[in-house]
């Protein structure tokens, strides 16, 4: 089977849109995802799972399920206790913050319904799954802490040698001071919006197989996951098992959307029952373990407190979180909601800030990143109460984002929470998305509307945002106590007859770097696009990397690639100049070309230098004879993609029934290297940013029981619930060598304020001031009739 | 165990199993064919989608029993029954065009899925892709490129080729 191209060949420098490289296989179900693997002799892991919110385990009998057919082991949580005492959490946001042991398999006590407290390993999946059902634990129940505010009091406390619920006490005043400010001011609106909890639901379940290799003592992980290099070193430091003897291996990953950025206790036990019985070992999950297990996202009670002149000049912020934890800390749960600290000033400037956030335990499923990780909650609350700031004061919400936001002139411009914006024109991205809207001409159908009293209300939703993303300076990072740095490495080989193998520290999962990179590759060195392989997502081939979050990987792994593939043109430029007895002051560099000046008849491609320096029969005295270029980016700033995303919603005042009858969104994410693969990431990022305004949100009952445990309970949208979206961009270029910023979060941070403001907006006349996410019909209706009332906050 | 025979793509395969194996278990495990992907447990994203004598079927709703005697297509056989010369069938192609995938875990049950759909309306609206598509999730690409893929591959099948078509507005 061919994919045919029969397209012009200059299709594949950048800013072009060449089909993708990773797709001939994926439509073709030529696939290698882990459950796709399974070598021979294979034991296959089914976890016990605590069926309890917060209970004291009594015993495990296990004696049933170990004498089952095909059983090989069944071990609880104290079987592992001196190899992994516990998981890591790489982000402690504040010196004091309480960290307690998260085992891999329950010790003593669960303390959300789905902890671990046994693993069956048998031949086969049935097998393991069949003695699972089994094992009996005996359960003495303590009292669900499902609320945050609930475990603040410390009534009942999940990790009781730490003795409080409260896991940590953030805290930012930046700029002038925060009382004077909001003393001062003319107008202060303040409001509490909640952030629901989110199942990430990448397509595909969690997987993880460990093949040992018994007479080495080495160890190949293959796993679902956006983080092998940060995995296997996570899992030597997490059991003490020697990190050069363990490969990770990211094979096909079905989706991530940080759910898959997490060192997980099933990835943990599978290297630890491998190593114990020396066969390979698998687990893959189902979708109710998905959605009990997988960290969760968001979660946040936001207190956010705007300070205002009359005339609509902001002065001053004050933010005040709570922020879920959930029952433990995993990789980075205390740092996604402290990302959010210097987004909530967005694109507008002021004078005061001030930041708290306390880090609450519960016993639900810990949180973690989710597609924008902080930013989408900072993006919603600051772009939420704009709108109710010019309701107070009887503005166009537009008018009050332009009074306030940093004009194109002024930048870089240094923000309030700390950080320097290097570019933007959100004149410009507000301009085209206006056009595009139709804004006055709906604001008119919107007024004809309610003169009318029609039962069809029309509501007009604005998000002029910003975020930050490819994530990290390391020095910013380590200011912020994060563990790691956020440096991403490349590698450009040139090989004999020319073609050319590209090296990736960053990870996909469905973005599509072999297309991107190649692109990049094809235009720094001249070569076709097809002669270019990109390789990633193996510690083998690609020893260095920090892999793929926080939109990193064009921004941060991009860069590092245009800078290795620059040394190779640095080399190959010297080597040319020697074969062709020029200075190499005189020799061009154009379209894979190397030319002396002067004379166009002397010249070297660099397909032919490769081929000549694996020859290596003449070359310079006083260079090695090789073209590999290698390097290590590490950012000196942020990524700052923003624009303006515009929604208009249509309201059946009787139904309560929301439809997006208009979706504008005008991005600006710098230069753009695919466009199609761009304008993908914006597609899926609304998608997702809509589902959290609209339709999705983990539920609990009092108990500390997951309602929404499948996918029939939770409202993940199907294509009838979406609208198609109009896109479009402006390019103001990012101050990095590629012009680029990240694209992979800003949708999602977009949408969900821009719908939700539609929807509020409809709901004005009626008196609503808020609709809490998702806005399903019932709340709509009910906001009506309350609001009706004169109730609605 | 129950020893049934089933058509995979073409090829015949006699087994003994269980008579609790699901159709796409014993794809996947018995027969080795992984290009058909589970995403849940409860029917609902459509990620195991195959035909069975013709018509769209989520394979983790029947049994392998259920299978005896009929004819299955994947995706892994999907591109044998369009030009017999090697070319993937117009919706693998469409997909693959119009950027239809990113993860690619929902692609062969969405392009199942949408098979049938153009099977019963070989011109279908952008909204009729959307309401025929329902019961099948993808998380990454917002369905939009979706949309436009199915009905791209709606005027190659009409047409009964595979050179690249123009996305209809």
């Amino acid at each position: 089977m061919t994919v045919i191209d029969d397209r012009p060949a200059d299709v594949g420098g950048v800013g072009t849109a060449p089909w993708r490289k990773e797709d001939a296989h994926l439509v073709t179900g030529q696939t290698t995802w882990t459950d796709n693997l399974a070598p021979v002799g294979t034991l296959h892991m089914a976890f016990v799972r605590s069926t309890m919110a917060h209970a004291r385990i009594g015993s495990i009998d296990t004696s049933e399920a170990a004498g089952m057919p095909n059983v090989v082991g069944v071990f609880t949580g104290a079987d592992f206790a001196e190899e992994c005492p516990t998981l890591p959490c790489a982000w402690p946001v504040t010196p004091d913050m309480v960290h307690p042991a998260h085992p891999p398999i329950a010790i003593g006590k669960v303390r959300f319904a789905g902890d671990p407290v046994a693993v069956v390993v048998a031949r086969d999946r049935a097998s393991a799954v069949d003695a699972a059902e089994t094992v009996l634990v005996d359960y003495e129940p303590l009292p669900a802490v499902v609320g945050m505010e609930q475990a603040l009091t410390d009534e009942v406390v999940l990790h009781e040698d730490e003795g409080t619920n409260k896991a940590f006490f953030f805290s930012m005043p930046t700029g002038a001071d925060i009382d004077e400010t909001f003393a001062g001011a003319d107008v202060v609106v303040k409001r509490r919006f909640i952030q629901q909890r989110l199942l990430p639901t990448p397509i595909e379940p969690r997987a993880v197989l460990c093949i040992p290799q018994a007479a080495s003592g080495d160890f190949t992980i293959y796993s679902a996951t956006q983080i092998p290099h940060i995995l296997r070193t996570m899992l030597a430091v997490v059991t003490g098992m020697p990190e050069h003897k363990i490969r990770v291996i990211a094979p096909d990953v079905g989706g991530g959307f940080g759910a898959k950025l997490q060192v997980t206790g099933e990835e943990v036990i599978a290297l630890l029952v491998a190593k114990r019985l020396g066969r390979p070992v698998k687990w893959t999950e189902t979708r109710s373990e998905t959605n009990l297990t997988m960290h969760h996202g968001r979660g946040q009670i936001q207190d956010i407190e705007v300070a205002a002149t009359k005339d609509g000049k902001l002065l001053g912020l004050k933010v005040d979180l709570l922020a879920d934890m959930g029952a433990y800390l995993m990789l980075v749960t205390p740092g996604v909601p402290i990302l959010g600290a210097f987004m909530y000033p967005a694109i507008y400037k002021m004078d005061a800030y001030r930041f708290n956030c306390t880090g609450v335990f519960t016993t639900k499923t810990p949180t973690d990143a989710y597609r924008g990780a902080g930013r989408p909650e900072a993006t919603f609350a600051i772009e939420r109460i704009m709108d109710e700031l010019a309701d107070e004061l009887d503005m166009d919400p537009m008018e009050l984002r332009k009074l306030n936001w940093i004009t194109h002139e002024e930048f870089p411009y240094e923000m309030v929470a700390g950080l320097t914006y290097d570019s933007g024109n959100y004149e410009a991205a507000t301009a085209r998305a206006m056009e595009l809207f139709d804004y006055e001409g709906l604001r008119a159908e919107q007024a004809q509307r309610r003169a009318d009293g029609d039962r069809i209300q029309l509501g007009i939703g604005i998000s002029t945002f910003t975020e930050m993303c490819g994530l990290a300076p390391s020095r910013v990072l380590g200011q912020l106590d994060y563990g790691a740095g956020g440096w991403e490495a490349a590698t450009v080989r040139m090989l004999p007859s020319g073609k050319v193998q590209v090296v990736t520290g960053s990870s996909p999962h469905g973005q599509g770097h072999e297309t991107t990179l190649s692109q990049i590759t094809s235009s720094a060195l001249g070569v076709p696009f097809d002669d270019i392989e990109v390789l990633h997502g193996d510690t083998q081939v690609s020893p260095m990397g920090l892999d793929t979050y926080g939109s990193r990987s064009l921004v941060v792994g991009g860069i590092a690639l245009q800078k290795a593939a620059g040394k190779v043109v640095d080399k190959a430029r010297k080597l040319a100049a020697h074969l062709l007895e020029a200075s190499e002051d005189d020799i061009e560099f154009a379209d894979g070309t190397f030319s002396v000046k002067g004379s166009p008849d002397a010249s070297k491609s660099i397909q032919e230098l490769a081929l000549a320096i694996f020859a290596a029969h003449d070359y310079p005295e006083d260079m090695e004879p090789d073209l590999t270029g290698h390097a290590i980016f590490d950012p000196e700033n942020f990524s700052y993609p923003h624009g303006t995303h515009l929604c208009a919603v249509e309201i059946d005042t009787e139904t309560g029934h929301t439809s997006i009858r208009t979706y504008v969104a005008v991005d600006d994410v710098g230069k753009v290297i695919n466009p199609q693969i761009v304008e993908g990431q914006v597609h899926g990022g609304i998608a997702q940013g809509i589902a959290q305004a609209l339709y999705e949100g983990v539920v609990y009952d009092d108990d500390g029981n997951l309602v929404t445990g499948t996918l029939v309970d939770y409202l993940v949208p199907a294509a009838p619930d979406l609208p198609s979206f109009t896109t479009d961009r402006t390019e103001t270029p990012a101050a990095n060598d590629l012009g680029v910023k990240g694209v992979g979060e800003a949708g999602t941070i977009a949408s969900t304020p821009a719908v939700v403001n539609a929807v509020v907006d409809a709901l004005r006349p009626y008196g609503v001031h808020d609709v809490e996410m998702p806005c399903t019909p019932e709340r709509v209706w009910r906001a009506i009739q309350s609001g009706q009332e004169g109730g609605a906050q | 165990m129950a020893r049934i025979t089933v058509t995979v793509d073409g090829t015949d395969y006699t087994d003994d199993v269980e008579p609790r194996t699901l159709l796409v278990h014993h794809l996947r495990e018995a027969l080795g064919l992984t290009g058909t992907n589970v995403g849940c447990d409860t029917s609902n994203c459509g990620a195991c989608t195959v035909h069975v004598d013709g018509q769209s079927v989520k394979s983790c709703t029947m049994l392998a029993i259920q299978a005896d005697g009929r004819e299955v297509l994947t995706i892994q056989g999907l591109a044998d029954t369009w030009d017999g010369e090697g070319s993937l069938h117009p919706l693998q192609q469409a997909f693959h065009e119009a950027h239809a995938l990113q993860c690619g875990y929902c692609t062969p049950g969405m392009i199942m899925a949408s098979l049938d759909l153009l099977a019963e309306n070989p011109d279908p609206s952008d909204d009729e892709v959307r309401h025929g598509l329902e019961g099948n999730l993808c998380r990454c690409t917002g369905y939009q490129n979706i949309m436009k893929a199915v009905r791209a591959a709606a005027v190659q099948i009409r047409q009964g080729s595979t050179t690249s078509q123009e996305v209809p507005a």
